[in-house]
């Protein structure tokens, strides 16, 4: 305890100091952001929806609250291992019996913004990886992999979705790059700003959705519809990333951010000018 | 021949929206029998089961034979306009407001002679005519004597318009406007003169075959509308809630499932949200302004057109859950037309049997066509009737229930499930 005191008074005040900056890497839960689409005939998952129970009227004359419902897996939300028929039988899989220290996690970001751009199918391969290890340094173990893509970017839910007669096109890990990411780096999950941690056409790889499969059939975990990647370093992120304790949970939506250690110079100059740079870094909020 | 109707000017914004007034209402018992066949666009007259006269007005004996054995039947419907008379005084605030009112006198080839509205387009007495039963404004039977033959824009006369809802020149909303029943409606709406209609679309990035067509229509207007969204609903209402003259609800969810081939209740819930709590939903926010425009000139506010189900009637067990939130509906609609009708506003209810769409594909013929229920639905707005039975399989299934809801329940029980 008497250890932990300076280091959390240190975060403390490099908070105050300006000296670390939280990012939100969470889209608004609204009855507008889509949600994931199933053949008609499946169980569906439910879009957030939410109902007035007061406002300030005959129902409740000095407050205002709402009912709200949702799928475990919609908007940004987490995606524990008993999601997937892989990591069913695994201990501690669902959202209430995680070790809560794994909520707290560094992060790396690998942005492949050009490529989503030029390729709505795009799939980060092996090869996408190392390359991104020899500019920033190995994945450490226990670290999440953020797939940047900017894909967050497209405020319309139609290009968000961007589905067509043959399905969905948004990108993704190939199955390759999923198990190097589980086997040879041990990493703590993988998260994505497309509405799956998959490729949209992920369907069709082997095994269908590999991200899914091996994530969870390893124990880790998954992030999705995640937004402002792209204010994130490629290392040296915390990520905080708690769901809803859920009992049996296999997801949830939740609010993730993300603590980033501003650069010293970076720093002083927005000490001097504040109001402006907090204007800047104001989170986007979708218009959906 | 009676005027085309043109479009109507632009509403004066500086005039007070009359308030909707209504003819005069409340009958007996046995004439709610004549309401009934007006809900169904049936000309039904009681007969007497020992002499065989036909009566009218409605009552509780035979006018000949004092015989209590009368039935509702359907009847010739040709006649003889006697005499006629146009109405330039009445204590009625609802005439009043619509004077000169034509009225004629005419002797039913059946025999009973009866008061009628009367047709701009009818000759002068002595002349044939034909007499339908048209639920008017107060949701009342009244006789309406239209000419023997059709003629040019017969629908446009102005007494007859104040019995019916024809879409010309008048604004409609198709709430789901995707589905095979939706585009043809829309399509249908659009053919029948209607200014505007806003098509209704849920989940924008869910494109169906043939959707995109009908954004291209100059009268159509692309809505994002989903009825499980409160927000969304609120939303439109609040942009043209006060503009929808037509409401045709068309969204539907529909599964095919009893109760025990599907675990859970995601399904039925998911039937109950579109199609009950839509409904709900839906009244909420669009029945208040319809309710307050029931008056409002020549293009008011005139119809909420529920598209239900045969099924509401009596449970089909292999859609079982679905049958159970169209009788939700069904129920729900009854609340709203009773809350509609001090406006005038007439809540037609459609029970179509099974539509030849992919939730019914496994079903045998005869399913109706989405063209042609669209056309039926059109032809109701244009008639009196407030209860609609489209397809061969609605009308058997309607007879039968008539007959004996208890025989059609066991009939459906035993049909062999999928
Ligand atoms: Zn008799």
């Amino acid at each position: 305890m008497a250890m932990n005191e300076p280091v959390l008074s240190r975060l403390v005040a490099g908070l105050a100091a300006g000296l670390i900056r939280i990012v939100d890497l969470t889209q608004t839960l609204s009855p507008d952001f889509p949600q994931i689409v199933l053949p008609p005939e499946m169980g569906q998952a439910w879009p957030f929806r939410i109902e007035e129970a007061s406002r300030y009227d005959a129902r409740g004359p000095g407050w205002y609250w709402n009912n709200f419902s949702c799928s475990e897996h919609t908007g940004t939300h987490f995606d524990a291992p008993i999601h997937w028929i892989s990591g069913r039988h695994l201990p501690d899989n669902s959202t209430d019996t995680i070790p809560v220290r794994k909520f707290v996690a560094p992060a790396c970001v690998i942005d492949c913004s050009r490529d989503a751009a030029a390729d709505a199918d795009f799939l980060l391969t092996v090869g996408h990886v190392k390359t991104w290890e020899r500019r920033h340094g190995r994945v450490p173990p226990g670290s999440w992999v953020l797939m940047r893509t900017d894909w967050s970017k497209r405020t319309d839910p139609v290009a968000y979705q961007n589905i067509d007669e043959t399905g969905q096109h948004t990108p993704g890990p190939d199955s390759e790059a999923v198990r190097f990411l589980v086997e040879e780096r041990q990493v703590l999950g993988f998260g994505s700003e497309a509405i799956g941690t998959d490729a949209g056409q992920g369907f069709h790889l082997k095994p269908p959705y590999p991200c899914h499969y091996y994530m969870h059939g390893s124990g880790r975990f998954g992030l999705q519809c995640l937004t402002n990647l792209d204010l994130l370093p490629p290392v040296g992120a915390i990520i905080i990333a708690a769901p809803l304790k859920i009992k049996e949970g296999s997801g949830s939506p939740l609010r993730v951010l993300a603590l980033v250690a501003e650069p010293a110079t970076k720093a002083g100059a927005r000490a001097a000018s504040k109001p402006k740079s907090r204007k800047r870094r104001a989170p986007r909020t979708k218009r959906r | 021949m009676t005027r085309p109707l043109v479009r109507p000017a632009r509403k004066n914004p500086i005039l007070r929206t009359r308030l909707p007034t209504l003819p005069p209402g409340l009958r007996s018992r046995v004439a709610l029998g004549l309401t009934a066949a007006a809900a169904r666009g049936r000309f039904e007259l009681q007969v007497c089961r020992d002499c065989a006269t036909v009566q009218y007005p409605p009552r509780e004996a035979c006018c000949a034979c004092l015989s209590r054995r009368l039935d509702w039947r359907i009847v010739d419907d040709g006649g003889e306009l006697v005499s006629e008379t146009t109405l330039r005084h009445s204590h009625e605030l609802f005439f009043r407001e619509r004077m000169p009112w034509r009225l004629g006198l005419v002797k039913l080839d059946c025999g009973p002679l009866a008061v009628a509205h009367l047709h701009g387009d009818c000759a002068p007495p002595p002349s044939r005519v034909r007499v339908r039963l048209h639920l008017d404004r107060a949701g009342q039977a009244a006789l309406v004597a239209l000419p023997d033959k059709d003629t040019l824009h017969m629908a446009d006369d102005r007494q007859l318009r104040e019995m019916t809802c024809d879409p010309k020149f008048r604004k409609v909303l198709v709430t789901d406007a995707k589905t095979p029943l939706g585009q043809a409606l829309v399509e249908a709406v659009v053919a029948a003169g209607a200014d505007l209609v806003w098509a209704g679309h849920a989940e924008p990035w869910k494109k169906p075959p043939g959707f995109e067509r009908l954004a291209s229509l100059a009268e159509v207007s692309l809505v994002p509308l989903d009825l499980t969204n409160s927000r969304a609903v609120t939303v439109l209402a609040g942009e043209i809630g006060g503009r929808v003259d037509i409401l045709i609800n068309t969204a539907d969810y529909h599964r095919n499932f009893g109760i025990a081939a599907r675990d859970g209740v995601e399904t039925a819930r998911a039937e109950m949200d579109i199609n009950y709590f839509g409904l709900l939903r839906l009244a909420q926010e669009f029945a208040p302004a319809m309710r307050a425009r029931g008056a409002d000139g020549q293009s008011s506010a005139v119809a909420w057109v529920n598209v239900l189900s045969i099924f509401a009637l009596s449970n089909f067990p292999p859609h079982g859950t679905y049958s159970a939130s169209k009788a939700a509906a069904l129920s729900l609609a009854q609340c709203l037309r009773a809350e509609l009708a001090p406006s005038g506003v007439r809540v037609i209810n459609v029970f179509p049997g099974p539509i030849d769409d992919d939730w019914n594909q496994t079903l045998p013929p005869p399913k109706i066509a989405p063209a042609r229920l669209a056309a039926d639905i059109i032809a109701a707005l244009r008639s009196g009737a407030e209860d609609v039975y489209p397809g061969d399989i609605a009308q058997d299934w309607l007879e039968r229930w008539r007959d004996n809801p208890k025989a059609l329940e066991r009939e459906l029980a035993a049909l062999p499930h999928q």
